[in-house]
């Protein structure tokens, strides 16, 4: 099984190198992993079709208790099969598609990749490789719908997509964090069955809002639906294969995958419910507004995503049953359409509807499979999308609340689906010829008429032989959603009932607004204007608003002056540590002038007043000197407190500073007083408020010690153990050896940086 | 002795960070030197001072007699005045370099990483 899912990933490291060996014919080299794939869950239906589910682990992360463990049961077989199988003829079209693009190779990692995440994804039992999975989706998405990086619409439409995305990703992890914490458990095969603990938890309406957020970005409802058909920048296999069978029915697995364990609540109904029901219906009349072949496309992909969550949400076991086949029927007849596009693209050069017409004797094979997949697509029996749409408008008429809301705008939707359908399958083959923007000389190749001959063809097999998937597939994916077997099953007449009576009327009066297509999209002229309240609108705005926030951040914070860098760093230690103070309660501190000698107030004395001169003089001198006699000060309070060997240092060092110092300042012109008199001020409140801090903080660490000073250590060794009997020189050799390496590491590297330096200055002046 | 040292330490941090809040880069220097003269002190203060005990193992004997001073603390200041000065070295040498290439001793005309 790990070597099923990882093969993608596999071959998607050797695709460029079996392109170039094989090329025109690379396309089907590679579609035999995913075919093999196919065939591979294929072994797996008679076991879970019998209502077993499996569980596979691998242990990945023992430390932080995370396996690589994978769950195969109805709902996700369903989706491996549907992964594996449209895998296939993606890859095989894509071949021929692409065929002389110079980034093929490139195009087949890509898609490999994504079909091993994919693959992972609906897998997975582990919540957090589940959520790996799931990002490397949208990430590999990313690459796909940016893949012609040249054009700036293209990388502008990855990037949206994958901030709605992995900003939805990000809630979602949060949400199964909180999830596995709740259950105690990142396994899905043991969180599906803690399903009340869940419920009664505190944490239940938070969770499911997250798991929402992540679900609804990535499956593109409302009102995140607008990255989506901005996502057909891609090329148009990819449409066809992330856009509209796999990635976006991600987050209906998972709403399905979870619906066990959260669902069933009045919040679930009603989040998934509305917020499905107004997709579906947004999604199809953006979709017969639309004349781009591929955005009516996606628009109507909306749709399914709007009416699959809508149907998750009412949760009933007609419901779940039309929701597992109408996400096999849309797999299916979507891909084709999506392939077909792609053959009109390719062929004719068709982008847009109102370009095409009478195509039907250039592309006669083309014309029929268009047809078979559109009549599936508008629910006209013997269809299997006929199938899905009875069980669908029953599903909707029993709904538990929310039925009249619900059917209502099923049933709108119905309607405008069936003229999307017609504007799909008759618009471009009859009528009279429009002139294409390409002559198409012959039919599409083999490799591209496979996938939509296939898949359209299966979609009136399972529509006549509905019972061929039924029993086995459905109903096993359908009870894994359901939490327990569904009863329900599928037939293809149910009589004469109200669910027929509303097709038959959708059927018309859908056919009735096709005919007056051009009439319809005039009238509704004036939602276009609602775009600019729209919520890419809102997209876009956040995204400016992001970009000046961080302009004006930089600008305020990197402002490039070190004092105010070094203001802020003061400011910000003062206040901190007066609250920390003033929390604890003051500061406890004991003061005592007791036994200072005479001598040592002196150079105390001396000390300070050399550092007020050396701070207020305006010669440069005059600061070198006064800072000489601080450091000799230092050095004498160093000799007079037992620290001979310190005071020593401190003289040979304040000597050669100050050398240095008169040597190398005295290139430099003089101090100029830049500051205004009032800076000067705050600057010496600021120096002064911080002097005052480190004097008392000092005051108050005097008299506190948390644990016993390692000294005595030293002390008690330095003459057994290091043979020496000035303990700071066998400290600074022998116990702490290493320390005094570093210092001599550093001393040596600022030597080679002085000496650089210096030797840059005098080639420069050569020149 | 404490008692006094602290507000030493605290006059040679404030002087120092006034200076260092000039513009011109060579009082920023004199700013670095200051501190590290303060920052020294305030952990020679924090060790504990003595009189007259340094710590020193007499001839014949392997412990010293009595107390002595702690001798880790001036170990530690012994390293930190030694790296002091080759920071100090290395940043004169820098602001030296870097008159030549801006002609000016202020820093707001080092803003740019461009000169």
């Amino acid at each position: 099984m790990l070597l099923a899912i990882l093969s993608g990933f596999l071959l998607a490291t050797v695709a460029p190198a079996v392109h170039r060996q094989t090329g025109m014919n690379s396309g089907w080299v590679l579609a035999i992993l995913p075919a093999a794939l196919f065939l591979y869950f294929l072994s797996f239906l008679p076991a879970v079709g019998s209502g077993e589910s499996i569980v596979i682990s691998y242990p990945w992360v023992p430390g932080l208790d995370i396996q690589l463990s994978f769950l195969v049961d109805g709902l996700s077989l369903l989706f491996a099969l549907l992964i594996s199988g449209i895998g296939f003829f993606i890859v095989a079209y894509a071949g021929r598609y692409l065929e002389g693009h110079k980034d093929l190779g490139r195009f087949y990692v890509l898609i490999l990749s994504f079909m091993a995440s994919m693959l992972g994804l609906v897998l997975s039992d582990n919540l957090i490789s589940l959520f790996v999975f799931w990002e490397l989706t949208s990430i590999t998405s990313y690459l796909l719908i940016g893949f012609n990086h040249e054009d700036a619409t293209a990388r502008r439409s990855a990037l949206q997509g994958l901030f709605v995305t992995v900003g939805g990703g990000l809630a979602l992890l949060t949400g199964l964090v909180m999830m596995a914490v709740v259950t105690g458990s990142y396994e899905l095969s043991e969180i599906l069955s803690s399903g009340d603990a869940l419920r009664d938890h505190g944490w239940y309406v938070a969770i499911v809002l997250l798991v929402l957020l992540g679900c609804f970005t990535k499956s593109a409802q409302v009102p995140f639906h607008f990255w989506l058909p901005r996502a057909m920048a891609a090329p148009t296999p990819v449409s066809a294969y992330l856009h509209s069978a796999t990635m976006v029915k991600a987050g209906v697995y998972l709403m399905a995958r979870l619906n066990p364990s959260l669902g069933a609540t009045d919040l679930w109904l009603i989040l998934l419910g509305v917020f499905g029901a107004l997709t579906m219906f947004t999604g199809v009349f953006m979709s017969i507004r639309s004349t781009g072949v591929k955005q009516v496309l996606a628009y109507s992909t909306v749709m399914a995503l709007g009416t699959l969550t809508m149907l998750i949400g009412v949760g009933t076991d007609t419901a779940i049953m039309a929701a597992m086949a109408f996400l096999l029927a849309h797999s299916l007849y979507k891909g084709a359409l999506f392939l077909i596009a792609g053959i009109l693209d390719h062929e004719a050069g068709c982008k847009d509807f109102l370009q095409t017409g009478g195509l039907r004797h250039a592309l006669p094979i083309t014309a029929t499979f268009a047809a078979i997949a559109a009549l599936s697509l508008g629910g006209v029996i013997p269809m299997f999308g006929f199938v899905a749409k009875e069980l669908l408008f029953e599903a909707v008429l029993e709904a538990p609340s929310l039925s009249g809301l619900l059917s209502l705008l099923t049933v709108a939707s119905a309607i405008l689906v069936v003229a999307v359908a017609a504007v799909v399958g008759i618009k471009p083959y009859w009528g009279p010829r429009v002139e294409t923007p390409k002559t198409p000389h012959h039919e599409a190749p083999p490799a591209m008429l496979a996938g939509p001959a296939v898949l359209a063809s299966l979609g009136l097999l399972f529509g006549v032989g509905v019972a061929m998937v039924d029993r086995g597939l459905l109903s096993a994916a359908a009870g894994a959603v359901y939490g327990s077997p569904v009863e329900t099953y599928l037939s293809l007449w149910h009589g004469f009932n109200l669910p027929l009576m509303l097709s038959l009327l959708s059927l018309v009066l859908g056919l009735t607004i096709y005919f007056n297509w051009d009439r319809f999209r005039t009238a509704t002229g004036f939602m276009d204007d609602l775009k600019r309240f729209g919520p890419e609108r809102a997209y876009d705005k956040s995204m400016d608003g992001l970009v000046s926030i961080s302009e004006w951040q930089t600008r305020v914070l990197q402002n490039g002056y070190l004092r105010y860098y070094l203001l802020t760093i003061l400011l910000s230690t003062v206040a901190l540590v007066t609250f920390s103070i003033a929390r604890a309660g003051g500061l406890e501190i004991q003061m005592s002038l007791a036994g200072v000698r005479i001598q040592e107030l002196a150079i105390v004395a001396v000390l300070l007043l050399a550092a007020l001169v050396s701070v207020t003089t305006s010669s440069r001198l005059g600061a070198v000197a006064s800072l000489g006699a601080v450091g000799f000060s230092v050095a004498l309070i160093y000799v007079l407190f037992s620290a001979a060997d310190v005071g020593i240092t401190q003289v040979l060092v304040e000597t050669l500073t100050v050398i240095m110092l008169v040597l190398v300042l005295f290139r430099l012109p003089g101090f100029l007083g830049l500051t205004p008199q009032a800076l000067r001020i705050r600057d010496a409140v600021v120096a002064l408020a911080f002097g005052v801090m480190v004097a008392l903080l000092s005051l108050a660490a005097s008299s506190t010690r948390f644990a016993d000073s390692i000294s005595e250590y030293f002390i008690r060794e330095s003459e057994p153990s290091g043979f020496g009997r000035n303990i700071v020189n066998v400290i600074l050799v022998d116990f702490r050896a290493l320390d005094t390496l570093g210092e001599i590491v550093v001393l040596a590297l600022a030597a080679v940086g002085v000496y650089a330096m210096i030797k840059l200055r005098a080639e420069d002046n050569r020149k | 002795m404490e008692t006094l040292m602290a507000f030493v330490v605290g006059g040679l941090f404030a002087a120092a960070i006034y200076m260092m809040l000039r513009r011109s880069i060579v009082k920023l220097v004199i700013g670095l030197i200051l501190l590290s003269n303060g920052a020294n002190l305030l952990l020679f203060t924090q060790a504990g001072m003595l009189r007259g005990a340094p710590p020193l193992v007499p001839l014949g004997a392997t412990q010293p007699e009595g107390v002595v001073a702690d001798p880790l603390a001036q170990a530690l200041i012994l390293t930190a005045i030694v790296i002091g000065f080759g920071v100090l070295a290395f940043a004169v040498v820098l602001i030296h370099r870097a008159y030549e290439v801006v002609e000016a001793d202020d820093m707001d005309q080092m803003k740019d990483t461009d000169t």
